[in-house]
């Protein structure tokens, strides 16, 4: 690391807060992305299907959840 | 035509009876500027420099206090649903309801804003330049809060969200309406160049924004 | 684009090219960290705190970017009902909210050694303070209304009367920058970049850039996904409802 000068805080302040920034946000939109794709995976488990979803699914030997 | 005016006349009717709404907004505007000098001290010359800046901000929170009501009322009960199948296109509905609210709040307030000008030793020869920038720029204070009146219609907490969705907005009007009164003060710059582009963006505003109100009122009805 | 209005085909598009450009970022940022440290020189009036620019600028250029794609987008549900318009548009304001931020932030950091204090009303900072607010206005927007078609619509407008309004604002605030600061040349960044530093720069740039696109490729699969969660459960609870009546 070179010598940043006299105001080396600020410029160090300036980087951290870009970094807690960016990465905050990039934690949020890949921790929601994997929570969707958790709850999508359960939902297609119980055998739930998209109305749109067409045959494109696997057959899957409908479980009934409830008696 | 005489759709137009009968709707305009109905407007104007219902909100002078109703009357609160217009006093509110002027007893707001007296209340902000009567407690501003209690934070900033009493400092006259303070007080001069700032008062074409804080007449036109309190002018700008007062009107934005009673914009829900552009078109709430009609919204709860029904008229504005009758209106979009009526003879008068939606945008020109719009763009006379926004007219109703520059004439019933927008002018007095501007009218008002000379007098509470003494409070905060507002200079004479600033006062005559200062209602006409104000009366110049609160028709794009009232057509564009019309924009988010229709965008936050029947939604919770609409009147701050209303406030926070158009505020960035008035920037233009705030810049030119202060800097119209300000050059009557602070000398060699003239007034006009301003209070010119004051009268352009409330002339585009009235133009435009009806037609994003309008579009904003049929998403709020589907 | 019709080959990506199918949603479907844009997760399998999102899968296959997350991971290629999440690799192409770090490399991006690994060279341009090292350009902005080791190989920019310290500016002649300002020392080495211009080394903030090359995160300020970028920042500002992609907030910006940010508000015409969601504008394009706006566009897009209003006019071409492009179905994954309103998804590109709100996964769009907090990426774009955050480099507004990130801006201001970094403005501020750059401008105490500079000028002696946190803030100044300069003209830039100021008309990106405005543009951090109108992203403020989409998020509250889009968290007031519950439902998402009325939701991307009523967004759409406010974006678009935003972008009509964002020349205006500038085109004012300069104006009112001139009027209060006649004599000094209050650029920050110098009032030319010489080109030792617009390598770096430039690196830099295409390294958010990129990031960017990244970020919101992976909020936007999310979005989608978020949406059939939702018309999943509310068939689950019509069969859990028509199997308990």
């Amino acid at each position: 690391m070179p010598d940043l000068g006299p105001h080396a805080g600020f410029i160090l302040a300036a980087y951290g807060v870009t970094l807690v920034a960016i990465v905050g946000l990039a934690l949020a939109i890949v921790a929601d992305d994997r929570k969707q794709q958790r709850l999508l995976a359960d939902l297609e488990r119980k055998g739930i299907r998209r109305r749109s979803a067409g045959a494109a699914k696997p057959a899957r030997p409908a479980r009934k959840k409830r008696s | 035509m005489s759709a137009s005016l009968a709707l305009l006349a109905r407007d104007l009717k219902l909100a002078f009876r109703e009357g609160g709404a217009i006093g509110t907004a002027l007893g707001f505007y007296l209340v902000v500027i009567a407690i501003a000098p209690l934070g900033l001290g009493p400092d006259l010359n303070l007080l001069a420099r700032i008062a074409p800046g804080l007449l036109w901000v309190a002018l700008l929170l007062a009107a934005l206090l009673s914009a829900g009501r552009i078109f709430h009322n009609d919204y709860e009960d029904g008229t504005l649903d009758i209106l979009t199948c009526g003879p008068l296109p939606l945008s020109l509905v719009a763009a006379i309801k926004s007219l109703a609210h520059w004439i019933t709040t927008g002018v007095p307030l501007a009218l008002l804003a000379p007098l509470l000008g003494l409070l905060l030793n507002l200079p004479q020869q600033a006062s005559p330049f200062l209602v006409l920038a104000m009366l110049a720029g609160t028709p794009a204070v009232s057509f564009i809060a019309a924009i988010g009146a229709s965008l936050t219609l029947g939604l919770k907490r609409s009147g701050l969200l209303l406030a926070l969705l158009v505020l960035p907005l008035y920037v233009p009007v705030l810049i030119f309406g202060v800097a119209t009164a300000s050059a009557a003060i602070t000398g060699p710059a003239s007034p006009w160049p301003p209070f010119l582009m004051l009268c352009a963006f409330s002339l585009a505003s009235i133009v435009l924004a009806p037609l994003a109100a309008s579009a904003a009122l049929r998403i709020a009805l589907r | 684009m019709p080959s990506l209005a199918n949603p479907t085909r844009f997760l399998t598009l999102v899968a296959a090219v997350v991971p290629w450009l999440t690799a192409l970022t770090a490399i991006l940022f690994a060279t341009g960290l090292y350009l902005a440290f080791f190989v920019a020189p310290p500016d002649y009036q300002q020392g080495e705190t211009v080394r903030i620019m090359f995160i300020h600028v970028p920042a500002a250029w992609l907030a910006m970017f940010g508000y015409m794609l969601i504008a394009v987008a706006s566009l897009g549900t209003l006019i071409w009902r492009h179905p994954l318009a309103d998804v590109a548009a709100k996964t769009a304001v907090p990426i774009g909210a955050t480099f507004a931020f990130i801006t201001l932030v970094t403005g501020s950091l750059w401008g105490k050694p500079m000028w002696g204090t946190y803030w100044v009303w300069d003209a830039r900072l100021t008309s990106m303070l405005v543009l951090f607010l109108l992203y403020l206005g989409l998020a509250a927007l889009w968290q007031a209304i519950e439902e998402p078609g009325r939701a991307g619509r009523a967004a759409a407008i406010l974006a678009l009367v935003g972008v009509i309004n964002i020349p205006i604002i500038k085109f004012s605030v300069d104006w009112w920058n001139t009027l209060h600061q006649p004599a000094s040349v209050v650029r920050l960044g110098g009032p030319t970049i010489d080109p030792s530093m617009l390598i770096p720069l430039a690196v830099m740039a295409i390294a958010f850039t990129v990031l960017f696109v990244v970020l919101h490729l992976i909020a936007m699969r999310a979005e989608i996904l978020r949406r059939r969660v939702h018309a999943m459960q509310k068939t689950q609870v019509e069969h859990a409802a028509l199997a308990g009546a």
